[in-house]
Formats: structure tokens, sequence, C-alpha cells
């Protein structure tokens, strides 16, 4: 089965980053961005007939796509949720495209967004048992949340790879100069350098604390369409190219390696699929909960060999005016992390610069874009390739 | 290999968050309560298994047994967590977190009581120690082995 050239992504919506809740709801945030996007692809509620919806973490709440559907009074044919943690936007687009391929649907709107409120985040969430084999096994230990996980992740890569911190480091400064052309990240309006990410306090070795993403308020919407539609549509239609996705494990310990993820197989697929390779794309948009993250993902995508990812992103620059333009919205290291809406802000990413839409931080050329989501601590990866030809 | 056990705090004390066992993984926390790392083995593919399960996740097996294990393994990785995100570690800073993979294979998430976090390395031999943090609860924990 092939899901290339069987939908593409026609309009996006999304919000400015947000340190607090300022007075926004989950559902809210959520309404908020499916206008923007239903607007951008220049549609009306009617026209909606396939929903996905990213569970936000910061309010309870069962089956969203009812909420939200009643909200904007939508009538789906196909609605879902996709909890696949930061990989759930990834996973939508691809689930969208298979859903309006096998005929149930033609149009689907995909929402993610939360709301940040940093009093109630980290309490522990009470009422009912989690007998989970997290709450079990490794909670009594002290993690620090998923911190800890990447750390793990990081240092054994540094001992298998002799990958430095200051590499590590090389990420989020490139990324920064990357948030400071974009009027929308959270932290745009200041740089930040190699030597401030290793001067900021370590959280957990190796892990510094701009090596690690901050959770904020703000959401992110997109439209998939079936490609009739997509021709139709105000902007230029993004095709989906391909798709992959493969998960392994939910506690870290239980991780098959801590150095090769699933995007190893995920991202084959979607370049088997989208038939190119690394060496093809002109951006790359990949999830970055940490720096870790983007040098795994470059080495398990194929951009360079296992184990040389730390001295590729020292050789290659990342910014939106370098040789490998990646995460040219700031990365959610810079751009800030909304949720589940933090993976969501690869795919809008990779839309904009696709269109050509990018503003200040427009890539030159930009034909075609590699993209991944992450979930948990590497547990669960959607890779996918984006591009402007049909 | 069993720690000299300091009186444990009462539960409502102890401020760290508890397993709360199941019926499937009762006997592994009535072992650490005896001083031993008891992990499955399947009967079927002779594959150990850790966390405790109903089933084998290598053969959907059933018939699988209690063995105790040497409580012998090595550093798989580490870190040293310099900010608690639950309280009741703020007293432990530093404290190191790792992932421990044992003599029979298994892996699993644990604590290095090593008496400076500088001290652990990774592929570092350790060994498993009890600690009994509540009247009805013992972690196991590891420490760098005693035999090079
Ligand atoms: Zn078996």
């Amino acid at each position: 089965m092939t899901l290339k050239h069987k939908a593409a992504i026609t309009g996006v919506g999304e919000l400015k980053p947000a340190r607090g809740p300022e007075g926004k709801t989950a559902l809210g945030v959520l309404a908020e961005v499916s206008r923007l996007a239903m607007l951008d692809a220049g549609l009306t509620p009617r026209d909606i007939d396939g929903l996905l919806v990213g569970p936000p973490m910061a309010e309870t709440g069962q089956m969203w796509p009812s909420i939200l559907a009643e909200y904007l009074q939508l009538r789906p044919d196909y609605a879902n949720v996709v909890d696949l943690g930061g990989a759930s936007a990834c996973g939508m687009v691809w689930r969208a495209a298979a859903a309006i391929d096998a005929g149930l649907c033609r149009t689907v709107l995909c929402v993610s967004g939360d709301v940040f409120d940093v009093e109630s985040f980290y309490q522990p969430r009470g009422g009912r048992p989690a007998r989970l084999p997290w709450r079990e096994f490794e909670s009594p230990f002290g993690p620090m949340g998923v911190n800890s996980g990447y750390a793990l992740i990081a240092m054994r890569h540094m001992y298998e790879y002799g990958t430095t911190a200051r590499q590590l480091a090389k990420v989020a400064a490139d990324q920064r100069t990357n948030a400071n052309a974009n009027p929308d990240a959270l932290f745009g309006d200041r740089p930040l350098t190699v030597d401030d990410v290793l001067n900021s306090p370590l959280v957990c070795d190796p892990l510094h604390l701009y090596e690690i993403v901050l959770p904020c308020t703000g959401g992110a919407a997109f439209v998939v369409t079936a490609p009739e539609q997509a021709r139709e549509s105000p902007q230029p239609p993004v095709w989906l190219l391909g798709a992959g996705e493969h998960a392994s494990h939910m506690l870290i310990a239980q991780a098959p390696s801590l150095t090769t993820s699933p995007i190893a197989v995920s991202a084959a697929k979607a370049f088997e699929m989208a038939g190119v390779g690394p060496k093809d794309v002109d951006l790359v948009s990949v999830y970055d909960c940490y720096t870790v993250t983007v040098v795994v993902t470059l080495e398990d995508a194929g951009f360079c060999p296992k184990g040389r990812g730390g001295p590729f992103v020292e050789e290659h620059d990342l910014t939106y005016k370098g040789d490998l333009p990646l995460n040219t919205h700031g990365g959610q290291l810079s751009f800030g992390q909304p949720g589940l809406a933090g993976g969501a802000s690869h795919v809008t990413e990779a839309v904009r610069q696709l269109q050509g839409r990018a503003g200040d931080r427009q890539v030159r050329n930009c034909e075609m874009a590699f993209v991944n989501g992450n979930g948990g601590i590497m547990s669960e990866e959607v890779s996918l390739v984006l591009g402007r030809q049909s | 290999m069993t720690a000299p056990r300091e009186a444990p705090a009462a539960r409502e004390e102890y401020g760290k968050p508890l397993p709360q066992p199941t019926d499937v993984s009762q006997p592994f926390w009535e072992g650490a309560r005896a001083g031993e790392l008891r992990i499955q083995r399947c009967r079927d593919c002779r594959q150990h298994v850790f966390y405790p399960r109903s089933m084998c996740p290598l053969c959907l097996s059933e018939r699988l047994e209690w063995v105790t294990a040497s409580g012998r393994g090595k550093v798989y990785s580490y870190t040293v967590i310099r900010r608690a995100m639950h309280p009741g570690f703020q007293a432990d800073l530093p404290y190191v977190l790792a992932i421990v993979e044992l003599e029979e294979g298994p892996r699993l998430t644990t604590n290095i009581m090593a008496a400076e976090p500088e001290d652990v390395s990774i592929d570092m031999a350790v060994e498993a120690v009890f600690e009994d943090v509540t009247p009805e609860v013992t972690l196991v924990k590891f420490r760098p082995s005693e035999a090079k």
C-alpha cells in the first residue's frame, strides 16, 4: 500500500506559544486553531468530514472528537483520538490520508493543543489508581519526568560514540538562530550560543537546562484533504509523499536500545514510499524535545551513519541559511512545547516552508521536507516525507 | 548482599511514590522483602522476563516461573538527577538514576547507591541492595560491586 500523493495538507492554524494559561481552556485552544486552519484552507465546518484530535494533557476529558465536533458544529463521518505523544500530529497526517484513500472521508481536520499552568502541571494526578508498569517499577526511583529518560539516552550515546556536550549544544544554538527569525517563537527575542547552553545548569547529566524543552500554552491544526479538493485549495497543496511508523516501548529501561530508536524503521519506510532519500530533502523538521533527540534522529533517518550524529551537527549549518536547514521555526527548544501541538509544529513549519510562506526564515527552493514525530522516550516514531510537487 | 537495615519510615512519612503491587508482581515484592531479586523465566522458551508479566512476551506462554537472580549486573546507562520533580526526592539531590542490565539479561530502572555520583560509570559492575523504605515496601537498588 502506498499513500504517496493520496492526500495533501492545504491549511494550517497555529497559536503563538505563551508561557502561562492566559485565561484559555484546552477546548478553547483546540477551537481557535481549528478555525484558523479551516480559514487558511478556505473551508467551513460543513466541508470537514473527518476529525482527528490529540488529547490535551491539561484537562481531563474523554471523547475529545465529540466535544470539539459539537463546539464547531462539525459532522464528521470519521473521528478519532490520536494519542502517540509527540508523534501524534505526524501520525494524524498518514491516518487522515489512509482514511481518505479508503474512501471513508475527504477532508480531515487534525487538531492538538494544550494549556500550560505551572501550578497544576507537576501535581500528581489524584483520584483513580494508575497501576501501570512505570508507576510500579520506575517512579519509586525518582525519575525526572521524561528528562531523565533522554539523559540516559544521551549518556549512553556519549559512551558508545564519543558524542560531546558541545556537539549537542550546537543543535540548540543553531535552532535559536532560526527562532530569532520567527516572531512566533517563545524564545525568538534572545540569542543563545553554544557556550550559553554549556554554561546553563546541569539538570540531569549530561543535559543542561537549555537542552530541555519548555512546556507552554498553544495549539496547532491542519487540514488533510483528497487530491481533487487539494488542487482547488487557495494555498499550494503540500503532498504526502511517504510515511512510516514504528513503536517499541514506554519505559526507557524496556527500550531494545538506548542509541538506536524506532526511527530507523519509520524513516526507512517513509523514504521508501516516497522513493527518495535523505540527500533529496531541502528541510529537516524533526522532534527536538532535547538536543540528543535530534542527533539520534539524524542518525536513524540516515542523514549520517550511526554514531556520527555529533560530528555531523558540528559540520553542518542547521540554520535556515545553512546547508542543512533544520527546525527552521526554532524547534520546540526555542519555539516552545504546547503539549502535543509541539509535535505538530514540525508539520506546520514544513508546510509553511514548502508553500513559501515562512517569512524571514524561508529556505530557498524548498521542495521536499523530512518530518519526524517522536512520542515518549523515543518510544513511538512517525516519519513523513512531504513535498510541493504532485 | 543485603545492606544494613535502617528502621524504615512509616508509609505516611516516606513521602515518595510507592509501588502498588499487583497479583502478578506480588512475588517480586515479597522477594525484595526477603532480600532476593526475583525475576521470571519462561519454562517454554527459557527467556528471563522483567518487569513481571502474566505471559512471556516472546512466545506468549503463560508458564512463567519465579527464579532468584544473582543480583549482579552492570550499569547500562545512568544520569545524575540535580533537580527534583517530585518533592519527596528533594533531600536526596544529587542522586543517581540508572538502568542496570542484570547478568540474566533483563534491564531495570534503579538507583546506584554510590558515595559520590562521580563514582558511577557505564558498564561498571554493580550488585543489588535491598532498601526497606516502609514497613511494607522494599526497593531493589544497586551499589558498586565489592568483588572486582
Ligand atoms: Zn517464552
